[in-house]
């Protein structure tokens, strides 16, 4: 059961967070409650305040601005699911969104909300990290932008300062010749392993000139694997099909995967090999066709 | 992050007003509260129901301005200015809903206990894509759990009701 707590509604950045410099760590941000409500209703964690947030116009926005997608963090899974823009041109996106725990969750979760409150069984952290996306984080006077990879610390733990709420993402707009996949694996309700990758080729569609690649949900919190990118990076399709197993395995090192009721450590940095390998096929041959960002899952 | 207070919250009323199956309702709600709680045990509504509390499982499905939520995970303020929809709002005039008529003529419950959740959702699916595929009715409804059908009787009940609703649309 949910203990008593005080409910502040705020209506803009600022009053939210002075609300947080006044009360620290009794208050929290919500912003949809699909993760935070859990954890309060098993009395794992209690706050003296909720900071309900839904009431700040403007933050749930999905638009194409100067040359960048801007989210909304108050943007619901459903509505980034729907957007005609994020089909359009984050397709890859779009499909991420629509296999995200399930309707009503979807329904209420906030992007927002998801990523900060940075449990590491989510799915989009770790396609934004391929997407180069920045997060805007927002306070009192000022705010500022974080690359998502830096933005995760550990598990439910982010670089957001105490008084500060994140409001937005920008992603910036996929190049010509580019895909990505991301492509998860999970047999419970939350995915056990996700693994994002983002390939450019050159006009001929001869060789990759950019790589990125993310893993999530196998450790703490999602990570680039910049290791396993250089090896793809300016190799034919050829070589780079012989050399994706190889960066599969890196990947699998590097994604500091533990061993939990989703399974042991071997077994899910195989499973990242598996996908990276699947993600890379999926990718390279979307690029070929010249689709942008095109994407798939499994799981 | 974890914390733990033990400092006595002060209680905090909120005033909403909400439409349940088309009736208006003035109520005041502790923060707290949730919505579910407040639908069972205050207005009495008891179709809807609890069981796996971490919105995995679907009983406590409600809708929200025509949207299906988890009632066990949404706090009661939530529901301020909106229209809520219960199983019992389903029939009209004491006609039951095509939903309705087609789990009982199709075998689409045993125990029952998912149904009201089952139903709802499969009327949110119906409302946006009246004319499913199989597989749209998998994808859709996979939140929602049932331990006695196997879900075949269910899928079955959908795809009847989507006919029926597509019959009597065409008579009129």
């Amino acid at each position: 059961m949910l203990k008593r707590f005080r409910l502040e509604e705020p209506e803009s950045v600022k009053d939210a967070s002075d609300f947080l410099a006044r009360h620290g760590e009794s208050a929290r941000v919500y912003a949809g409650g699909t993760e935070l409500l859990l954890v309060m209703k098993e009395g794992l964690i209690q706050y003296e305040r909720l900071i309900n947030i839904k009431n700040i116009a403007g933050l749930d926005e999905v638009k194409l601005d100067d040359g960048v997608i801007h989210l909304g963090a108050l943007a619901t899974h459903c509505k980034l699911a729907s957007s005609t823009l994020l089909q359009e041109r984050l397709p890859a996106f779009v499909q991420m969104e629509k296999n995200v725990a399930n309707i009503r969750v979807r329904e209420v979760g906030t992007l927002g909300g998801n990523l900060s409150f940075a449990e590491p069984h989510a799915d989009p952290g770790t396609v934004l990290m391929v997407l180069g996306a920045r997060l805007v984080a927002g306070k009192s006077s000022s705010s500022r932008e974080i690359p998502v990879e830096k933005f995760f610390v550990d598990a439910y733990e982010t670089c957001l300062e105490a008084d500060e709420i994140l409001t937005g993402i920008r992603v910036p707009l996929l190049p010509s010749h580019s895909a990505v996949a991301y492509l998860k694996f999970g047999y419970l309700e939350r995915p056990s392993v996700g693994v994002a990758l983002f390939l450019a080729v050159d006009g001929g569609g001869k060789s990759i000139t950019d790589a990125r690649i993310a893993v999530g949900c196998v450790g703490p919190a999602p990570r680039r694997i910049e290791e396993a990118e250089s090896l793809l990076k300016g190799k034919g399709f050829n070589e780079a099909s012989r050399l994706i197993s190889k960066a599969g395995e890196i990947a699998g090192d590097a994604s500091q995967a533990i061993s939990d009721l989703h399974g042991s450590q071997d077994y899910k940095e195989h499973i990242v090999q598996v996908l990276l390998k699947r993600a890379f096929h999926q990718a390279y041959g979307q690029c070929q066709s010249g689709g942008k960002g095109q994407g798939g899952l499994h799981g | 992050m974890a914390k733990l207070t033990s400092k006595r919250v002060e209680g905090q009323l909120i005033p909403i007003s909400l439409t349940i199956n088309g009736t208006l309702h003035e109520i005041d709600v502790e923060p707290h509260e949730l919505l579910l709680d407040v639908i069972r045990d205050r207005l009495g509504l008891t179709g809807v129901k609890r069981s796996c509390d971490v919105q995995v499982c679907g009983a406590c499905t409600l809708l929200l301005d025509g949207r299906p939520v988890s009632s066990c995970t949404l706090l009661a303020f939530e529901a301020r200015g909106r229209e809520v929809m219960t199983i019992e709002g389903l029939a009209q005039n004491g006609k039951l809903h095509p939903l309705q008529e087609a789990f009982i003529e199709h075998g689409g419950f045993q125990c029952g206990f998912c149904t009201p959740g089952m139903i709802l959702t499969a009327k949110t699916l119906l409302d946006e894509n009246p004319d499913p595929s199989e597989e749209e009715i998998i994808e859709f409804m996979q939140g929602n759990i049932c331990r006695c059908t196997g879900y075949k009787k269910i899928i079955e009940s959908i795809l009847a009701a989507a006919k029926k609703i597509k019959a009597s649309s065409s008579r009129i």
